[in-house]
């Protein structure tokens, strides 16, 4: 079994005919992707195609059933493992919607999170720790002041995004998925929101941002873009796929997809 | 019920009130007050104040209802050095199974502070200590324990401010159970327009010291007067405790008191803020972690007996295991007293399907134009929150430390003293820790 499975590249987010259900529904429908370190990959897609519950299942969350398929971190499955030890061994998910946790301040929770990380019996470094979360805060435009705020407690919508990628740049993770950091950014927002992913990529990380908007992509250029509908990737190209998208809307696609229906029937 | 009591007695070799020397109107009140204990009845099942309280064991046959044997100097000394509270303070006194072991801040005498153990104080000014002493009832069901607190009574601190006298750094006492019974009192009387700040420890020399702990604290505040008080519960896990703890308030005056349990087996504590004077606040706060087979009750009473005045009352309780809480608290409103405030919230966080929180509220209002509100809510961890922590690789006991604390964390606030907060949430994690130890 385990020598079957090493055909699958050992520096890559991997997924693998992915089906899951939430309750009865069947949302992922035999979706394969895969995002090799060093990469960025955007998946557009219309609303209810099941972009954010790929993002959740690869985090492990606990409301999605996955019925068939697997993940592959680097060539070790993750789908039996908690979400919490997903992390560590370097996914990472920027939050849609971030969760505001009352009464821990952010510096806690990235110290807690840094924390985790260490070896057991290690442990972090304060001034250490403070000085590179004042680096990474910085190239996010945020004021010290949000260190001794609770996270994400009646921040903005676009103070909640930066605070996502604070965290990503924090942890370092190997595989990061961005879902719609876009949404409900202002233009200005965007940019500094871009500037702190773009400001990340490098050789030791791969990117899936999930959008449905390409505006996003004129500021996180991304090397390939995939475009997903009910459950399964229906086409790749390159970054000019997004453009083509926003031009013509995703209609083209699906009508192509009938007529290659059509034909195949 | 009352056949309990006579075996607690068989255990004794010599049960009736203490008999280690005291002023003669301690002695008197001390057998007086036996005689009461032992006149009592027990509390039963049919008691609206024991309301879904534990009943069985609460006083078992074997418990020593006298303190326990004076200590070696080695293990004094040793207790000493493990009584650490906030880094500066006006003074301190160490206490271990009722024996004085320590103190300092005698300098405060210069101020006209009087700051001395309560016996020493009934000495040294007996009409002070006589015209406040247990002046406050316990009127929310432990009378008998009050009896049976100043029937042995002969340990704890007094603390007297003078009229405009602030006291800047905090005091505190520290209370050590080793073995039998302890019985720690606080007494503080603020003069006009004086401020002051208490933090008083409780702790058993093991962490699963057994035992019986049963202490009363009164604040007693002139008009304009501003008194924080802030006990922190760690008796050992086998340990009964009881806590009867009263506030009176004159005009303006201002009290802020803050209960953190986390030790103990069984802790019963009894809590009555009386607003006697127009214009006094008082804030009534408490936090516990329970968990095991914790089991935490908790009684209160707000008495606005003059006008304008306020109450604000925040209890939360964070549950693992099979813990139980129960909290019953009632604000009253005297005719007249109008333009009152009165608010009551308790919150309970469920980390077990298994834990039982219990909550009665209650509202009794004779005045008009009065703004009182009261609610209970028993909720379980957040499954979002709890999905967002883990999803940043911090492990789940962790992740549900930091919850918890973040939970008990608005009670903290709410003293709006960090320099004392920073200590009690150092307590709350250490509890967490000790847990997360113990399971590894």
């Amino acid at each position: 079994m385990r020598l079957a499975k090493t055909h699958h590249t050992m520096s890559s987010l991997s997924i693998r005919n992915l089906h899951v259900r939430i309750g009865e529904k069947e949302i992922l429908k035999g979706l394969t992707l895969e995002i090799p370190k060093g990469e960025v990959h955007a998946i557009m897609g219309p609303n209810g195609s099941g972009k954010s519950t790929l993002s959740k299942v690869i985090a492990g969350h606990p409301d999605y059933t996955v019925t068939a398929g697997e993940v592959f971190l680097d060539g070790e499955d993750i789908l039996g493992l908690e979400p919490d030890v997903r992390a560590r061994k370097g996914i990472f998910l920027a939050f849609q919607y971030p969760i505001e946790i009352p009464g821990v301040t952010n510096a806690n929770f990235l110290r807690a999170a840094v924390q985790a990380r260490l070896p057991e019996g290690e442990e972090l470094e304060a001034t250490e720790f403070y000085a590179r979360m004042y680096e990474k805060m910085d190239l996010l435009e945020m004021p010290r002041a949000f260190t001794g705020r609770a996270v994400n407690e009646g921040f903005s919508g676009g103070e909640k995004k930066r605070n996502e990628i604070l965290q990503m740049a924090m942890l370092e993770p190997k595989y990061a998925v961005l879902d719609e950091t876009d949404s409900g950014l202002d233009i200005d927002a965007l940019k500094v929101v871009a500037h702190g992913v773009n400001s990340l990529r490098g050789p030791d990380l791969g990117i899936l941002i999930i959008t449905h908007y390409q505006r996003l992509l004129d500021y996180i250029v991304p090397d390939y873009v995939h475009v997903m509908m009910d459950g399964r990737i229906v086409q790749s190209g390159p970054k000019e796929l997004a453009l083509e998208l926003e031009a013509r809307g995703y209609d083209f696609i699906k009508e192509g997809l009938e007529r290659a229906e059509a034909v195949a029937g | 019920m009352s056949a309990t009591i006579l075996e607690e007695k068989a255990c004794c070799t010599s049960a009736g009130p203490c008999s280690s020397e005291a002023p003669d109107w301690i002695a008197s009140a001390r057998a007086e007050a036996w005689r009461l204990y032992d006149s009592l009845p027990n509390p039963a099942r049919t008691d609206e104040a024991w309301r879904f309280a534990t009943l069985s064991g609460l006083l078992s046959p074997q418990e020593c209802l006298h303190a326990g044997p004076a200590l070696s100097k080695e293990s004094g000394e040793e207790l000493v050095r493990r009584s650490r509270g906030v880094e500066r303070v006006a003074g301190r006194m160490v206490f271990g199974n009722d024996r004085l072991l320590a103190r300092s801040g005698q300098e405060l005498a210069r101020l006209g502070v009087i700051w001395l153990p309560l016996l020493e104080a009934a000495r040294q000014h007996p009409d002070l200590v006589q015209s406040h002493l247990l002046k406050t009832p316990a009127a929310l069901g432990s009378a008998k324990f009050a009896a049976l607190h100043l029937s042995q009574l002969k340990a704890g601190t007094f603390l007297y401010v003078p009229r405009g006298v602030e006291v800047d750094l905090p005091l505190e006492t520290h209370h050590w159970l080793e073995s039998g019974a302890c019985f720690p009192h606080t007494l503080v009387v603020a003069e006009e327009g004086s401020r002051v700040t208490l933090m008083d420890y409780f702790q058993s020399v093991d962490r699963n010291g057994k035992g019986l702990a049963c202490g009363v604290n009164d604040l007693v505040l002139a008009p304009g007067a501003s008194v924080t008080h802030v006990s922190v519960q760690e008796w050992g896990r086998n340990v009964t405790g009881f806590h009867i703890g009263s506030a009176a308030l004159s005009r303006g005056a201002r009290s802020a008191s803050l209960q953190v349990h986390l030790g103990g087996r069984r802790m019963r504590s009894e809590s009555i803020s009386r607003l006697c004077g127009e214009g006094a606040r008082s804030d009534m706060l408490s936090v516990s972690v329970a968990d095991g087979t914790q089991e935490y009750d908790q009684r209160t009473l707000q008495v606005h007996e003059a006008r304008n005045t306020s109450s604000d009352l925040l209890y939360k309780n964070s549950l693992d295991d099979t813990a139980r809480t129960v909290f019953a608290g009632l604000i009253r409103v005297e005719p007249g007293a109008h333009q009152t405030d009165a608010y009551q919230k308790v919150r309970n966080l469920l980390l077990s399907g298994e834990a039982e929180a219990n909550s009665a509220p209650g509202l009794e209002i004779e005045a008009d134009d009065v703004r009182c509100s009261h609610g209970a809510t028993t909720g379980e961890v957040d499954a979002a929150e709890l999905f967002y922590l883990l999803s940043r690789g911090i492990p789940r006991q962790e992740a549900y430390k930091l919850i918890v604390h973040g939970f008990l964390e608005e009670v903290l606030e709410r003293l709006a003293r960090p320099d004392l907060t920073a200590r009690l949430s150092e307590r709350v994690y250490a509890k967490f820790d000790a847990k997360a130890g113990s399971a590894r």
